[in-house]
């Protein structure tokens, strides 16, 4: 689904990440780990095509990113659902427009009122706020929506950054229940995060494997966590 | 071009959801109305010009063409002698139509403007004039003169060439240099489009990061900012042209005074032709903000 060759990528004449090889199956669920700046985001953003590796390979769907033009890379995306740590939304739209964004894009707006759309706003327990703006949502009604929006086109993998970063112990469980659930459908799940207790908490629910960023490379974690 | 046609069909059908991922404020919005009202409002004079012009150059064209005058200025003595000779030239020369002596009275009124009412002609020595009209196919002015030369040497051909042609140069070289104008104004108004249009996409970096977050390809991104900017155009030069035939309106007509300025309104069909500057405005603002679109969306990957 997702394979890093020997992947690299510098930037300002420093290497971020190096020598990177992984290959992320088809339903699994996958914990990103290492400590702040070890290159997490970046990995993910490679993951997405957001970034092309300097050196090496990364196939997304059997597609190297070094052949793929900036379509093929956008409509590979929409294969991919992200949410990101500050999630980013289009504050003069309502939570319900952000959230039928990936539709618009993929010129299905038409499906934005179906019944589907208003199942996984309940489904994520934002049906309440459907008319808000991302402006008066709270931290965790944040992430919501910017799960919401990342898995309603129904993608194949779901890559989180730091999802649980600004949100409490309480909300962050309600979010790992979701990307747990997701994967329970079948969606391959990765997760940048270091924050252990998440990690630690999801391995009660779901085989999940624990991937370090150590010096620039990747590793299994071991029984540590 | 099919481009360009998908865009253009694009542009009239719209998404309701796409228009509405672009922002609505921003000076950029008010920035692309005035410029392209101020520019349909310059654009309407130098159409008026243009179309003045242009009919001015067919005027003083068709009214002083297929027409001659032959001047004698002899003594009082050789006058009719002179005449005579001439009208026999006039009458043998392939060509000449008729050739008509113009009488004392309308002498009187062609000289009127210049000294008044009341000239005594006979106590000026103001020379005989023929009024020649040329066939279809026109005298040969050289070979007249020639003739006139040994057979009327009192005689003077003027063919109104040597005055006509540069006044029909300047009349139509006026008009051609209000369709350069129109050409440097809509050229003027796209620079200043695509400025705006780009100073949008700065503007809206986030808008365009989540965009690309979940999945639009260029032409949707590009196609957001082209729609309302292409409206935005559309509105601002149907302003801009309401205004300047406004004020095309208010000047004098050719009824009133006499001169070039009586030309400035438009006339008959040409009034057409203001329907036609929103809708290039907004093709100009189309294509100016997609090329500038495309062109910063493929610098910021």
């Amino acid at each position: 689904m997702i394979e890093l060759e020997n992947a690299a990528y510098s930037y300002g004449g420093g290497e971020l990440i190096s020598d990177m090889t992984l290959s992320i199956s088809s339903g699994s669920f996958y914990f990103l780990t290492g400590p702040s700046g070890a290159g997490k985001t970046t990995l993910l953003k490679m993951c997405y095509g957001a970034l092309v590796p300097t050196a090496g390979h990364v196939r997304l769907f059997g597609q190297d990113l070094r052949d793929m033009t900036r379509d093929d890379i956008a409509i590979a995306r929409r294969r991919v659902g992200v949410v990101h740590q500050d999630c980013q939304f289009l504050d003069h739209l309502s939570v319900v427009d952000n959230v039928a964004l990936p539709l618009s894009v993929a010129g299905q707006s038409g499906l934005a009122d179906n019944a589907n759309l208003k199942e996984l706003l309940a489904w994520v327990g934002l049906s309440k706020r459907a008319n808000a703006y991302p402006p008066e949502l709270s931290g965790g009604e944040r992430q919501r929506a910017a799960l919401a929006r990342a898995i309603i086109m129904s993608p194949d993998v779901i890559l989180a950054d730091e999802p649980t970063g600004n949100v409490d112990w309480e909300m962050s469980q309600r979010l790992l229940k979701l990307l747990v659930e997701l994967n329970r459908m079948g969606k391959t799940v990765l997760i940048a995060s270091h924050d252990l207790s998440l990690i630690r908490a999801a391995k009660s629910q779901v085989q999940a494997r624990v991937l370090r960023i150590y010096n620039r490379r990747i590793q299994l974690a071991g029984a540590d966590l | 071009m099919k481009i360009a046609l998908g865009g253009i069909t694009s542009l009239l059908a719209g998404d309701g959801h796409r228009d509405r991922v672009v922002p609505p404020t921003g000076f950029t919005a008010t920035l692309t109305s005035f410029t392209s009202g101020a520019m349909a409002f310059l654009v309407v004079f130098a159409m008026a010009l243009s179309f003045a012009s242009a009919r001015l150059a067919d005027r003083w064209g068709d009214a002083l063409a297929k027409s001659a005058t032959l001047r004698i200025s002899a003594p009082q003595a050789e006058i009719e002698i002179q005449l005579a000779a001439a009208m026999q030239v006039l009458n043998t020369t392939a060509g000449v139509k008729s050739a008509t002596v113009i009488s004392q009275e309308d002498q009187q009124k062609l000289l009127e403007p210049w000294f008044g009412p009341d000239v005594p002609l006979d106590m000026l020595p103001v020379p005989v004039l023929i009024d020649i009209l040329e066939t279809e196919d026109g005298f040969d002015p050289d070979g007249l003169r020639l003739r006139l030369a040994a057979e009327v040497p009192a005689a003077v051909l003027d063919d109104h060439s040597r005055w006509r042609r540069p006044l029909i140069s300047a009349a139509t070289r006026l008009s051609l240099l209000g369709w350069v104008s129109i050409i440097l104004i809509v050229g003027a108004s796209a620079a200043m489009i695509t400025l705006a249009a780009r100073a949008a996409l700065a503007a809206n970096a986030q808008v365009i990061a989540v965009l690309r977050l979940v999945g639009a390809q260029d032409t949707y991104i590009a196609a957001a900012f082209v729609r309302r900017f292409a409206a935005r155009a559309f509105v601002g030069a149907l302003v801009g042209m309401v205004l300047g035939a406004m004020a095309v309106l208010l000047l004098p007509s050719s009824a009133q005074q006499a001169g070039i300025l009586t030309g400035l309104r438009f006339q008959g069909t040409d009034w057409l032709w203001l329907l036609v500057i929103p809708l290039f405005a907004a093709v100009v603002a189309f294509v100016a903000t997609r090329l500038a679109a495309l062109k910063v969306l493929g610098e910021l990957s």
